[in-house]
């Protein structure tokens, strides 16, 4: 069973949004789909405008890749630059491992943790 | 059990021939640079490099020695003939530079060949050129790129891929610039229509469509798919990569496609597998036929009497130009696919295809109940099933590296990506009914160890040459060599 923090909201396409300080991640459900992370990218710089459902990563496992978005609308204040050299800690820590930080955020179109977890079985199945 | 490396097997001194005394004076050249002596080749016997090749062709799998389920890739038989016809003096002597005067068997057949794939799959024309699948998505997607800039219509840069597609398709429109927009399938498999409604606009590019897509499943709404692209002005491209369910049957031409590659290499029966070489010819609708590379083999001057006709290069009045060096892979490809359809005509090609469906229909059947088929109608020449077993937590890749215990080479594994766990299995139609059923007593005996020794699985597989791999290490170190040669300079 996944775990899912209840402190965090989570878009559809499996990335949680912090609303206390605008991090932004892919769910525990999301990198056990994915399997061994054996490579991540960002694609967005610090000061970049970003888009609810625009493309701000890409993850690559042994299974697929996949394309990670921006779970709300704001501006990016900071980036993990430390991250796509060690991705495999997205597998191990998947909240501590935050993609991005975006500023000004509104998290009300996003799931809560137990609407998460629904969406997420609904999907095993 | 490791075979060294030639540069490990490697000895000073030792060779494979012994030159002659030189019968001509010595010369020295005038500029020394032009040879190098910083790489230092292997010195073996003729001996040693074919022991090498004879230890490593060991290790490989291959249709010729066992049965090769790999979902959407065809590893259908190779027919033996093929490899005669191709190394017919005619063919393997010729250079594609020569006065088409003198090389009018080559262009015949090339022409021929068109002809008949034109028949096969209802196009008005095709291009022989691309080097392989992906190359000839790249040739169609170039060639409605072009269709729409000649119209003035600048405003077309998407394109849209169901998400069901093979994966080069988003590929090839990325490789062109255009943004690409995944329509989600339906829940029985189709292009779910509403979503597609909902994309469909005057900056549509067309819809790459996999028919039948990679669930092994034929859309059942093709024609409305069709009507909705056409109408916004879009043009319907086709991955022919899954046209062994088709062949004598339907034609994508006649549905409506604007374009569509082939694979010869999968349908046609030209080897592959071991990274080539594919062949990728395109068909296009009449539309779309002034913009085919250049050349294509044409008849410059018909037949006459008891004079046949003069076949020759003609370049379409559009065309986005060449594609590739010379012709195409001509021996390697062409010759044999032409091989393959000539022996097995019209009626043959269409039993290639009904064999090939009932074939997975038949696995299908055998498996289903044991392994869940999501999307479960009737299949075409393919299938899609979850390796996942009810109370055990061995996976897809678990099941398939076990299945190489059993002399089988897996099937395509976790894709497509909206099946959990995914195991891709297409039979085709060379396989006899005592192949398919060890196949799927395999299965069905994986599936029990899965309960009651899960280990033996996950540990698999135990009895080839080499055990599991590590797939993250490889992925994640990129180190393709192990050895420098002594006093290599990396940076010259």
């Amino acid at each position: 069973m996944s775990n899912t923090p209840a402190s965090l909201k989570y878009a559809k396409t499996d990335e949680w949004f912090d609303p206390a300080t605008g991090k932004v991640g892919i769910s525990d459900y999301a990198q056990e789909q994915l399997s061994d992370i054996v490579f991540m990218e960002i694609t967005v710089s610090v000061g970049d405008e970003v888009q609810a459902g625009s493309q701000i990563a890409s993850v690559e496992s042994v299974k697929a890749a996949s394309e990670v978005n921006a779970p709300v609308s704001g501006r990016v204040v900071a980036v993990n630059e430390s991250l796509p050299n060690n991705p495999e800690a997205i597998n191990s820590d998947p909240y501590g491992s935050w993609f991005i930080q975006i500023e000004g955020g509104d998290p009300s179109g996003l799931l809560d943790a137990a609407d998460y977890e629904k969406h997420c079985q609904e999907r095993a199945h | 059990m490791t075979e060294p490396t030639l540069f490990e097997l490697s000895s000073p001194g030792r060779t494979g021939v012994t030159f002659p005394e030189a019968d001509v004076p010595r010369f020295e050249l005038p500029d020394s640079s032009l040879l190098r002596d910083d790489l230092p080749l292997p010195e073996l016997a003729e001996v040693d490099v074919v022991r090498h090749y004879m230890a490593l062709s060991r290790y490989n799998y291959s249709v010729d020695g066992g049965f090769y389920p790999l979902g959407s890739c065809t590893m259908k038989y190779n027919p033996k003939i093929n490899e005669d016809t191709c190394r017919l003096p005619g063919f393997l002597y010729t250079h594609p530079l020569q006065p088409i005067e003198t090389v009018q068997g080559n262009l015949m057949l090339m022409y021929q060949l068109q002809e008949w794939l034109k028949e096969i799959s209802g196009f008005a024309a095709v291009t022989l050129q691309p080097a392989a699948g992906a190359h000839g998505e790249f040739t169609g997607v170039l060639m409605m790129r072009a269709y729409h800039k000649a119209r003035g219509d600048h405003r077309r840069v998407k394109m849209l891929v169901p998400d069901s597609a093979h994966g080069t398709n988003p590929a090839s429109a990325g490789m062109l610039g255009m943004t690409v927009k995944v329509i989600p399938s339906d829940a029985r498999g189709n292009v779910d229509l509403e979503a597609l409604k909902a994309e469909c606009d005057d900056t549509v590019v067309g819809l790459m469509l996999t028919n039948p897509n990679t669930l092994g499943l034929f859309d059942e709404h093709i024609q409305e798919v069709v009507r909705l692209i056409h109408e916004c002005g879009g043009l319907m491209y086709g991955d022919g990569a899954n046209l062994n369910a088709l062949l004598g049957i339907v034609r994508p031409g006649d549905l409506g496609f604007d374009v569509m590659h082939f694979n010869l290499h999968k349908t046609f029966s030209v080897p592959h597998g071991g990274g080539g070489p594919g062949s990728g010819p395109v068909g296009v609708s009449a539309r779309l036929a002034d913009f085919l590379p250049a050349p294509q083999v044409g008849i410059l001057e018909p037949a006459e009497g008891d004079t046949p006709p003069l076949y020759g290069f003609v370049t379409p009045k559009h065309s986005i130009g060449r594609m590739k060096a010379f012709h195409g892979h001509f021996g390697g490809g062409l010759v044999r696919a032409y091989t393959y359809i000539a022996m097995h005509g019209a009626e043959g090609l269409r039993d290639v295809s009904q064999y090939a469906v009932l074939n997975a229909n038949y696995l299908a059947a055998r498996l289903r109940g044991t392994y869940k088929i999501p999307y479960d109608r009737v299949c075409m020449h393919e299938f899609v099933m979850e390796g996942r077993i009810e109370g055990s937590d061995v996976r897809a890749l678990d099941i398939s590296k076990r299945l190489m215990d059993y002399n089988f080479h897996p099937p395509t594994n976790y894709f497509p990506l909206i099946v959990h766990e995914a195991l891709m299995i297409e039979p085709t139609e060379t396989e006899n009914k005592d192949t398919l059923d060890r196949f799927a007593d395999a299965l069905l005996k994986i599936a029990e160890e899965a309960r009651t020794n899960p280990d033996v699985v996950k540990s698999a597989p135990h009895s080839t040459p080499f055990g599991r791999m590590d797939e993250v290490k490889a992925a994640r170190e990129l180190v393709l060599c192990c050895w420098l040669p002594e006093g290599y300079d990396s940076n010259r």
